[in-house]
């Protein structure tokens, strides 16, 4: 897997990432999330203040291939959304890490369900087992 | 651009006419200034009769439909609907019946359609079918309100929940949610089929159901069905089958036999009705007798001699206006008649033969998602050893240059690169060849040129669309200088310059 995945990230089976920032975490979705789905053409984000539940999804991701639905990594309250991305969705292709951000969150129990979440090197390597299924 | 054909706004000009008038003979009038439009539109376009008939003929040419060439839009059972249905639905006294003429003077009519019932029931081993809903789509949120009616009126007021398989139809979850139910999806396990650990793991007091399809949109039939349909009831729930891919099982299994509660038929795609833009569907729905009740309404039945509409005691309603699309239901009616019970079960085994032979003449060259004996269609991906760069988006363009429809690409969207191809059984050994030579020749120039794949369809009114740039900033309103500048025109200053260079 040629895919970048950084070492200072949490990452959920279902291509998201998570970064820790003091009492909130930042959410987006992986290269290999953006490689997979393709040019992505639309962004829905949830509102500000809404709370979410770990794996609830939290939103939806459109390329010219699917839709997707995006999942809440940990559980938490939305406290930004990156407005950014609706009028400029290209920039989840271009930095998934960076620009690309989706939402932060202030999580209700981080201690606990950062447990549940993958590293670089587990995430990668379910990557690679996700791609060998097929 | 090849042969572009401009819009009609284009082939305008001033003063030219299509139509003899009669002569003016009432006093000439001006319509008030505050009526006029001055917001610099086009207007209605001029142009004579000839300009007229060329244009829409010659768009009318630029179809790709099943009567031109081979169409295996997997998923969509494009087969070949017989001509005869179209003189059968356009003879007079159902063409012309008005759905609000007495039942006593639609008597043959009502027959049709009571004799369609039977005929689906029997297909299906059902009880009650309705004739109703306008398309799949509609059949199944008919189905998805039937469920909530029934377990509302046995007191069951917490299921809220409709299962999913990953591998379904994106209409499933959205007709589920459209009735406010809440979607949890099944995951597929390694053999294609519904993960029978995850359904044990998802089902509970909040299921209202599942809804699968069956054989799945892997093209592979699911034979744990029974299992999971013994799993779905245990827990209170009822089976949703899904009938998209009816076409691979006629004859052969009933899908009440194997578990389900309530199905729907889109005849527009079995029953060789029209359809992909020559529709308009119909999604015909059946199910056992403890949900009849909730069936909508109406329903054609029969008393002695005397067919006549019922209304079913606790039904959900309308959901279509009068006898639903009923020119699609003496199309249904006469295919099945043409074909009786034996030839309808031929045209499974020749639908799953079909689609067995192109997966085993293609297997070797694109890898198979799963390596089994599929139904009706297979899912191959586009992943070619020879030319890693290939996409299936590019063997689909390629495909158009050779003269066929691609099949449904990217989709089932669990399998990555899917070409999902379903041949259907109207389709001769000689053009299933034709179709795997070209998937052949496609991978061989993949490898020699990748360019010959990246540049098509070279033969097509247009190259390759910029997808993306139409998602992202559509151009949505008819534009002339737009349009020019996008064919490398300039904008000319006579006012009927097409006509002087005219584009074909």
């Amino acid at each position: 897997m040629a895919n970048n995945t950084p070492d200072n990230l949490r990452y959920a089976k279902t291509h998201e990432w998570v970064r820790v920032d003091g009492d909130e975490v930042t959410v987006g979705i992986s290269d290999y999330a953006q490689e997979s789905l393709g040019d992505v053409v639309f962004v829905e984000l949830p509102s500000v203040g809404r709370t979410l539940a770990m794996g609830e999804a939290f939103g939806v991701v459109e390329s010219v291939k699917a839709a997707s639905d995006v999942y809440a990594p940990v559980s938490g309250e939305v406290t930004a959304i990156n407005e950014a991305l609706l009028d400029a969705p290209e920039t989840l292709n271009s930095d998934p890490y960076g620009e690309g951000w989706m939402l932060k969150l202030r999580p209700s129990d981080l201690a606990g369900e950062q447990e549940k979440l993958l590293d670089a090197a587990a995430y990668s390597q379910h990557v690679e087992d996700e791609a060998s299924k097929h | 651009m090849n042969n572009y054909e401009p819009p009609i706004f284009e082939l305008s000009g001033p003063g030219k006419i299509g139509a003899n008038l009669p002569r003016l003979d009432v006093p000439q009038a001006e319509l008030p200034q505050a009526l006029l439009r001055d917001d610099g539109l086009p207007g209605i376009p001029e142009l004579t009769e000839t300009e007229v008939t060329r244009h829409f003929t010659r768009i009318s040419q630029r179809n790709f439909c099943i009567d031109t060439g081979m169409y295996p839009l997997g998923s969509c059972t494009m087969k070949y609907n017989p001509k005869v249905h179209e003189e059968a639905a356009r003879l007079p006294g159902f063409a012309f019946a008005h759905p609000m003429q007495p039942e006593a003077q639609s008597q043959g009519a009502l027959e049709l359609m009571y004799g369609l019932q039977n005929y689906l029931a029997e297909l299906s081993g059902f009880d009650q079918v309705s004739l109703q809903p306008a398309a799949g789509a509609q059949g199944e949120f008919t189905g998805v309100l039937v469920f909530r009616a029934y377990h509302l009126d046995r007191g069951d007021t917490e299921r809220n929940e409709i299962l999913v398989p990953d591998s379904a139809h994106g209409t499933n979850p959205a007709t589920a949610a459209m009735v406010g139910m809440k979607v949890v999806e099944v995951k597929s396990g390694p053999r294609g089929n519904c993960s029978i650990e995850d359904l044990k793991a998802k089902l509970g007091p909040h299921t209202a159901g599942l809804m699968l399809t069956n054989p799945n949109t892997l093209g592979l039939f699911e034979q744990n069905i029974q299992e999971i349909a013994r799993l779905v009831h245990e827990a209170g729930g009822l089976m949703y089958g899904d009938g998209a891919n009816f076409n691979a099982i006629l004859g052969i299994v009933k899908p009440r036999d194997v578990g389900f509660d309530f199905m729907h038929y889109n005849l527009h795609k079995t029953f060789t009705t029209p359809h992909g833009g020559g529709g308009p569907g119909s999604g015909a729905v059946g199910c056992t007798k403890e949900l009849a009740p909730y069936m909508p309404a109406p329903v054609a039945d029969k008393d002695g001699d005397r067919y006549y509409f019922r209304t079913p005691e606790k039904s959900i309603g309308r959901v279509k206006s009068f006898w639903g699309n009923f020119g699609m239901l003496v199309r249904a009616w006469a295919y099945i008649r043409t074909l009786g019970a034996a030839g309808l079960k031929e045209v499974s085994d020749n639908a799953v033969l079909n689609a067995n032979y192109i997966r085993v003449r293609l297997q070797h060259v694109y890898p198979v998602a799963y390596d089994r004996t599929c139904m009706h269609e297979v899912v191959l991906k586009g992943q070619l050893k020879e030319a890693p760069q290939a996409r299936t988006l590019d063997i689909a363009k390629r495909l158009i240059d050779y003269g066929f429809h691609p099949p449904t690409v990217y989709f089932p969207i669990s399998v990555p690169e899917a070409l999902m191809i379903e041949p259907t059984e109207t389709e001769s050994k000689r053009n299933l060849d034709a179709f795997c030579d070209a998937m052949l020749k496609i991978a061989q120039e993949a490898a020699e040129d990748i360019n010959i794949l990246k540049n098509a369809p070279t033969t097509a009114p247009v190259r390759r669309l910029d997808e993306v740039g139409a998602a992202r900033k559509p151009i949505l309103t008819y534009d002339r200088a737009r349009f020019r500048e996008l064919r490398g025109e300039h904008e000319h200053a006579t006012p009927d310059d097409q006509l002087t260079v005219p584009s074909y």
